[in-house]
């Protein structure tokens, strides 16, 4: 190994560039309105928890977490159990269209979420989802499903055909495979998939903000709507966006060892 | 319990697979698949198993008709050449599967593995997952998974291919001793020609999808019927010249003329290929009625306990096997013999007409008979 002159200047410059927008949001989450607005300070003088007390006690604030984390679970729940029955078929079994097919599902991803707000929107103001948590999981799994089978047709590609046919000979029925042995073999591409699932629903505004009013608002709509008579409302903002990181770098701590592997859709 | 392939086609993406295979399998018999890679054993093995379904033709057991019935509903057991385990579960959880997924009682499984560990020696291992295992020990873990589900098919695919010379010499041995007891139907494919002759029972020869015959191991490699039989039947390589019977002499292609003593002495007038194994090829030792060749060496190839001699003569490549440490130069120029009694001779359309210790057949009926067989083994 070559020794890069002033690699550890470099590698510092980068990490406080990243780093840098997230101190910043933390920063300001412990700091009074006041001290955002009047001066520039680059740690709190005077650390409050009034934000993040506000959020835990406001119910129109911590409902919003509870909205998202709701239709969130949902939605991850359905991909995965739609996404591995599927996915496994597209593995194991040549059928007419097979190809063609699991390319235009990814294809879904491709177009813009704006697309599809105006027929959910309207589709499930007529059936009576709208403003459910059902109304944003589902919508979601037109982005999610395509996500998790690509995914998972990897990780089900990586199990030997052979594997299948030693448990059918050992008389195993094809649930009983499913579960016992398919399942327990491709348990880290399912965490892949469930965490690309997770944020991509936690994420997600347009769709979600569009299908809600009231009672299922999610964070990030909330969010949005902090602006009251007395001018913006900083560090509450600030509070909420450090609450709103952590559900997501939980997950990934889970599967950190694994996420490579999710990104390339499993055929790493 | 017999299981037989009744004119079995089997077309995969307009390549024929298998061509038209009939043949029926005993309990209590050992059968050799034997051929050369993509000969078809493999899928011999899928339809004997029921994982596939022959195009055309029919699969029974017992004289009933099983084509396309469910593997679950057979008595089946295979091995894989990949070692093929549950990475999930321990190695005890893997042999004690198919036990489990039959319902039986809980001292039963534990008596019934703790047998097959024993037998396959993987006692000490039975509570680590198969990834933490060598693999011939994931092999044996495969094998006892094949053991103790008392299968009256037990398919064995290559199952020792992919394992180190000295666990292949041992498990070889042991498999038929294992297995003989369940009283099953044992099918082993494997590529090579010794392994075959070391497992004996039944050997049913492949070629490009086709079984080119079947019979007693040693039938089959002493009385080939075909000239690709011995082809297949034959490592090193069968050695091959071409010869022409007129008047009591026989002209080997590229030269040399010899009395038709041995074997050609009842041979018809005519054009004929000889094959000769490695081992039947000597060289020149100054013994009578042999029939020589002036060969050139290309390399020679040192074992340990025998020289292999590559030869080439009149533009084919000859192998002939001697035991001890010889050393030739490369192009060198010897004299290679042949006992005209111990060749094999084949006729215009590659049928046996005469194979050693036999004098020449008539050419109507190809391939030795059994009598004739039995008879050479008592003298």
């Amino acid at each position: 190994m070559h020794s890069i002159p002033g690699r550890r200047l470099i590698m510092g410059l980068f990490l406080i560039f990243l780093m840098l927008p997230i101190y910043w949001l933390v920063n300001m989450s412990f700091k009074t309105n006041g001290e955002i607005i009047s001066t520039m300070t680059l740690w709190p003088h005077a650390p409050t928890l009034q934000h993040y007390r506000r959020i835990f006690t406001d119910e129109s604030w911590y409902s919003g977490y509870i909205n998202s984390l709701e239709y969130v679970v949902i939605n991850t729940i359905i991909s995965i159990s739609v996404a591995l029955p599927a996915a496994y078929a597209f593995s194991r079994y040549r059928f007419l269209g097979d190809k063609h097919l699991f390319f235009w599902l990814l294809s879904n991803r491709m177009a813009p979420a704006a697309v599809y707000a105006l027929p959910f929107f309207n589709l499930y103001s007529a059936i009576g989802l709208f403003d459910t948590p059902w109304a944003v999981a589902l919508a979601h799994c037109i982005f999610n499903v395509p996500l998790a089978v690509w995914i998972l047709e990897g990780f089900v590609s990586g199990v030997p055909r052979e594997i299948d046919e030693t448990a059918f000979l050992d008389g195993y029925s094809f649930p009983r495979f499913f579960i016992k042995i398919l399942v327990p073999l491709i348990a880290s591409g399912i965490g892949v998939a469930a965490f690309f699932c997770f944020m991509f629903s936690w994420v997600e505004l347009l769709l979600a903000r569009t299908l809600t009013s009231v009672n299922a608002k999610p964070i990030a709509a909330v969010m949005t709507r902090t602006v009251s008579a007395a001018g913006m409302d900083w560090g509450l903002l600030a509070a909420a966006g450090v609450l709103t990181i952590i559900p997501g770098a939980l997950v990934i701590w889970f599967v950190r060892n694994y996420i490579a592997r999710g990104f390339a859709l499993g055929r790493v | 319990m017999s299981v037989t392939l009744d004119h079995v086609t089997r077309t995969v993406d307009g390549v024929q697979h298998i061509r038209d295979v009939s043949l029926t399998l005993e309990s209590g018999t050992l059968n050799v698949l034997l051929g050369p890679t993509l000969s078809g054993k493999t899928s011999i093995m899928r339809l004997l198993a029921g994982l596939d379904k022959p195009t055309t033709g029919k699969v029974l057991v017992n004289g009933k008709d099983v084509t396309g019935a469910d593997v679950r509903q057979r008595s089946v057991a295979m091995v894989y050449q990949q070692f093929i385990n549950y990475p999930s579960l321990t190695v005890y959880e893997n042999i004690a599967s198919p036990l489990r997924v039959q319902g039986k009682p809980r001292e039963e499984i534990e008596s019934r593995v703790a047998e097959a560990a024993k037998l396959l020696r993987l006692e000490p291992f039975l509570k680590r997952t198969p990834l933490q295992l060598s693999g011939g020990q994931q092999q044996r873990a495969a094998i006892a998974r094949a053991l103790v589900k008392d299968a009256d098919l037990v398919l064995l695919d290559e199952p020792l291919a992919n394992l180190d010379y000295k666990l292949r010499e041992e498990l070889r041995a042991e498999l038929p001793r294992i297995f003989e007891a369940s009283g099953a139907i044992f099918v082993y494919a494997t590529t090579e020609p010794t392994e075959a002759l070391l497992l004996g029972g039944n050997t049913v020869c492949m070629w490009e999808g086709q079984a080119l015959q079947i019979g007693e191991t040693t039938n089959v490699y002493r009385r080939p019927q075909t000239l690709r039989v011995a082809q297949v039947f034959s490592d090193p390589p069968l050695n091959l010249v071409g010869i022409e019977k007129k008047n009591g002499s026989v002209q080997y292609a590229g030269g040399t003329s010899s009395p038709a003593s041995g074997l050609y002495s009842s041979l018809a007038d005519g054009a004929y290929r000889v094959g000769f194994r490695a081992h039947q090829l000597g060289l020149a030792n100054g013994e009578a009625d042999r029939h020589a060749f002036h060969a050139r060496v290309t390399v020679t190839e040192i074992t340990g306990s025998e020289s292999f001699v590559h030869l080439t003569r009149d533009g084919s490549n000859w192998v002939a096997v001697l035991h001890g440490v010889h050393e030739f130069e490369p192009g060198q120029t010897l004299d290679a013999v042949l006992d005209p009694n111990d060749v094999f001779v084949f006729d215009a359309a590659d049928r046996l007409v005469a194979a050693p210790g036999s004098i020449a057949f008539s050419s109507e009926v190809p391939g030795g008979s059994r009598e004739d067989n039995a008879s050479k083994k008592k003298a």
